[in-house]
């Protein structure tokens, strides 16, 4: 799947998108920020605190404990600042 | 989208782009040759040159293509289902701004005034906690992220249908 990052957890992580497979054992956007902060120090870093981040799958706004199978692309960015 | 009827054939304008745009021009564009509408409301979001007593040389608009547009969407056509509009145009801008220029722009048009104030204070109240932009401030000390306020979540939350 597609993995897009926007604002400062773009710059925490060092860039703005990649194609990842995470393990089955990831099965929701929770999960996967777990999965994500331990792969290296910007992830930690830009995942710290997991309760700010918010998330969209396929263009579309998510929980955390949304189901993340058959999504193609999944961002995470921070709250929201436009208008 | 769920509505029916007469509602599919109102005009919906929504860009998001990095140029300007003119305010005049599209309040006009929206009501130009029709004599159903009896009421327009806009609102303009422009920079500005202070934030407390700090001085703002610029914000820069980050955005997620795709999304925002998607995002604004679903957002015009639950406006349309809940107040009944003649016609809506949503321009959000992105990249960088200077105090005094525009970033946003929503007009709403109806028979009826109410209508048209309503829909805009909606769709101004999500676009600040749903649209996917994010404002980065330029100032005498550096470059920051513009952090959320509570109060705008309040303001969208007080449109939750019970």
């Amino acid at each position: 799947m597609k993995v897009k990052y926007f604002a400062w957890v773009r710059e925490r992580i060092g860039k703005a998108e990649e194609m990842l497979e995470p393990p089955s054992s990831v099965r929701t956007v929770e999960d996967l920020i777990g999965w994500l902060a331990g792969r290296g120090d910007g992830y930690a870093y830009a995942f710290e605190t997991p309760r700010v981040i918010r998330a969209a799958i396929d263009h579309t706004h998510v929980r955390s404990d949304a189901a993340i199978s058959g999504a193609r692309e999944i961002a995470f960015f921070p709250p929201m600042t436009g208008g | 989208m769920n509505t029916a009827g007469p509602r599919m054939t109102i005009p919906v304008t929504i860009r998001i782009q990095q140029g300007d745009f003119d305010v005049a021009k599209e309040i006009g564009a929206l009501s130009e040759g029709r004599t159903d509408i009896g009421a327009v409301v806009s609102f303009s979001g422009i920079c500005r040159g202070t934030e407390g007593s700090r001085e703002i040389a610029a914000l820069t608009l980050e955005h997620y293509p795709g999304m925002a547009e998607a995002e604004i969407r679903r957002h015009a056509e639950e406006a349309m289902s809940r107040w009944p509009l003649q016609g809506l145009t949503i321009i959000h801008r992105f990249g960088r701004i200077e105090p005094g220029q525009n970033i946003v722009l929503v007009v709403t048009a109806s028979s009826h005034r109410q209508a048209a104030f309503q829909a805009a204070e909606f769709l101004m109240d999500y676009l600040k906690t749903s649209a996917p932009f994010w404002k980065r401030e330029e100032s005498a000390k550096g470059a920051s992220w513009v952090e959320a306020h509570v109060h705008d979540d309040a303001a969208a939350a007080r449109w939750t249908k019970s």
